[in-house]
């Protein structure tokens, strides 16, 4: 088995339900744990599988849930959070898990739960992926109908109870302490760190905050061991990870591979290469928050490090591709139009630094653009670094801006020099511009 | 006032909750999914209902660009602007849905069918364009495609 995240999972087909899923060795983790495990033993095995965090920031799981105070003395309730508010732009991997395979999640959670001593468990899912709402409450429900959820499972001494909360949009509710304010019913602005959520979280008590398919690796490492999972992988973090590439490519798609496979492998044999009449530029790595990479880096293993060595994140894992026949200064003014509008107002250098940035990109569109506004947006990559805002999604949004400035230099001076979007009547040219309303806020009222 | 089926959804929302104001943004999708949107009399409501203030409520409503605020048509179509349906043309797809119901994002059509909104990537990247009409995802679109979407929806 080499693709135990997508094992169960067939394009277009309804998912797995309860008794086809034990039969496939669904919930046998969850039975190894509760009969034969301690749970700082589950632990141990996360921490030794060098699991790292999917969502983006790679944090090691296992260091992660060492944070929790354990023991009898400990706050209660604890806290399990899945975060399935998939919003990174260009990421549509934990749909593909959500929908595919519903009651692997829910054995995650279980799994996950039982290792850090959580008594409820929270998915924060957002209000688009609705199939995934639906099929999460069905693998619920059987679960619980089978003694996996609720009261002394499988005759343990450990209880657990899980609950599906549907959100309303806004990118930002994917960090994580934003998350546990939206989850309480509170405006999701970012929460101070120190204390973490793993000590100090939802309502105050120890939470663990995990990406889906982070969560979605646990039960494998469990029923398999370490040593089979970090043989998954190609290089030093254990695993599989699913990649994904969208854009002018010729098969667009998600596929879980060992961790550490080259961005060349990816981009050429599973996507099959640029469509015909497009040309490579490059290619944002791990969704919209990552510094884009070109061609000499094509050869590099997607994984933590070698792309953190290449000046980017792997992120997501799920590649961006630009084009030729897209203009660049367009792609960057899509990006910060998304960041300025998903900035939660919170801190004036993020959301007064994302809007100025937009309107100087859009004013390059329209070519109407200066020479010295090219040292404006550099100076905002440096303002708007990490640790001159609250939360990471300003510096996330710098990323790819000063990555596009690198390596698209000639092209944001074309704009200058001739007054205009060289792709205007192209394929993707300045008519593009940004006229849209910002959000639904406003909505014009009916004429 | 709340109908005995939205008071009696809320109530159910509301218990997977310790205290009541978690479910908020449950309870106001409850009264949206009834009614289209959420208007100041039924926020009141629902905030009657949580023990919060209106004010309170209002400023997590305001917060989310899920929770319409304002009436809307009977579909709501929402398309993706985000980067890779960007990439994939879905300026075309603007255009030709502005040109085909007459209207400019943000507006509703006159005969009160369709609402026109912009959102954030819908995690369909791999089928670019995308955009959802009510709850329903409709992925590559073209232009011909998003002229037969709507015939869908009367």
């Amino acid at each position: 088995m080499d693709r135990p995240l997508t094992r169960n999972i067939k394009p277009k087909a309804e998912p797995l339900w309860l008794a086809e899923y034990e039969k496939a060795g669904g919930y046998e983790s969850v039975r190894k744990a509760l009969r034969t495990m301690a749970p700082q033993e589950v632990q141990k095995l996360v921490t030794e599988s060098t699991l790292r965090g999917r969502g983006g920031a790679g944090f090691p799981t296992g260091k992660k849930w060492s944070f929790v105070p354990m023991g009898p003395d400990t706050p209660r309730p604890k806290y399990l959070v899945v975060n399935a508010d998939e919003m990174e732009p260009g990421t549509f991997k934990d749909r593909l898990l959500l929908e595919g395979d519903p009651h692997q999640m829910i054995e995650s959670m279980i799994v996950s739960a039982y290792a850090i001593q959580a008594d409820v468990g929270y998915i924060f899912l957002r209000m688009e992926y609705g199939i995934a709402a639906a099929r999460l409450r069905k693998a619920i429900k059987e679960a619980r109908a089978k003694g996996y959820l609720g009261r002394n499972l499988l005759g343990s001494d450990f209880s657990f109870e899980i609950y599906l909360h549907s959100s309303a949009g806004r990118y930002i509710c994917g960090e994580e302490t934003a998350l546990l304010n939206a989850l309480e019913g509170k405006r999701a602005i970012p929460r101070a760190k120190p204390p973490f959520p793993q000590v100090v979280g939802l309502w105050g008590k120890p939470t663990i905050v995990q990406n889906v398919e982070t969560l979605c690796n646990v039960p494998h490492i469990i029923t398999h061991g370490v040593e089979w999972y970090r043989r998954l992988s190609r290089g030093k973090d254990g695993g599989t990870k699913i990649y994904g590439v969208s854009g002018n490519v010729k098969r667009p798609g998600a596929w879980e591979l060992p961790m550490g496979t080259s961005i060349r492998e990816i981009l050429e044999e599973h996507a099959g290469g640029m469509r015909d009449g497009f040309a490579f530029r490059g290619l944002l790595p791990g969704g919209a928050s990552t510094a884009m990479l070109v061609e000499e880096h094509l050869d590099l293993p997607m994984d933590f490090e070698s792309i953190a060595q290449g000046g980017s994140r792997m992120g997501t894992g799920t590649m961006i591709v630009l084009d030729d026949q897209t203009c660049p200064v367009g792609f960057a003014q899509n990006l910060e139009h998304f960041f300025a509008q998903e900035s939660c107002g919170w801190c004036t250098p993020c959301w007064e630094g994302l809007s100025w940035t937009e309107r100087i990109l859009q004013s390059l569109e329209e070519g109407q653009g200066r020479m010295e506004e090219l040292d404006v947006l550099t100076m905002h990559t440096k303002l708007l670094a990490p640790g001159r805002t609250f939360c990471a999604l300003a510096p996330g949004a710098m990323d790819p801006l000063q990555s596009l400035l690198k390596y698209c230099r000639v092209d944001f001076e074309r704009h200058i020099h001739e007054k205009r979007c060289p792709w205007r009547d192209g394929h993707n040219g300045a008519d593009g511009a940004r006229t849209w309303p910002v959000s639904s806020s406003m909505i014009v009222p009916t004429r | 006032m709340l109908s005995d089926a939205e008071r009696a959804e809320i109530e159910e929302e509301l218990s997977h909750y310790p205290d009541k104001q978690a479910g908020c943004v449950e309870a106001l999708k409850v009264v949206q999914r009834h009614r289209g949107w959420v208007s100041d009399e039924n926020l009141k409501s629902v905030a009657a209902l949580l023990g919060m203030t209106s004010d309170e409520l209002d400023s997590v409503a305001t917060f989310y660009n899920l929770i319409l605020r304002k009436p809307v048509g009977r579909h709501v179509i929402f398309l993706c602007d985000s980067i890779s349906c960007w990439v994939c043309g879905c300026d075309a797809m603007r255009k030709s849905l502005q040109s085909l119901l007459g209207i400019s994002m943000g507006e509703t059509t006159p005969d009160g069918r369709f609402t026109l909104l912009p959102i954030v990537c819908l995690g369909a990247c791999d089928h670019a364009p995308t955009m959802m009409v009510n709850d329903d995802l409709h992925e590559d679109l073209t232009i011909e495609k998003v002229d037969r979407v709507l015939e869908q929806y009367p």
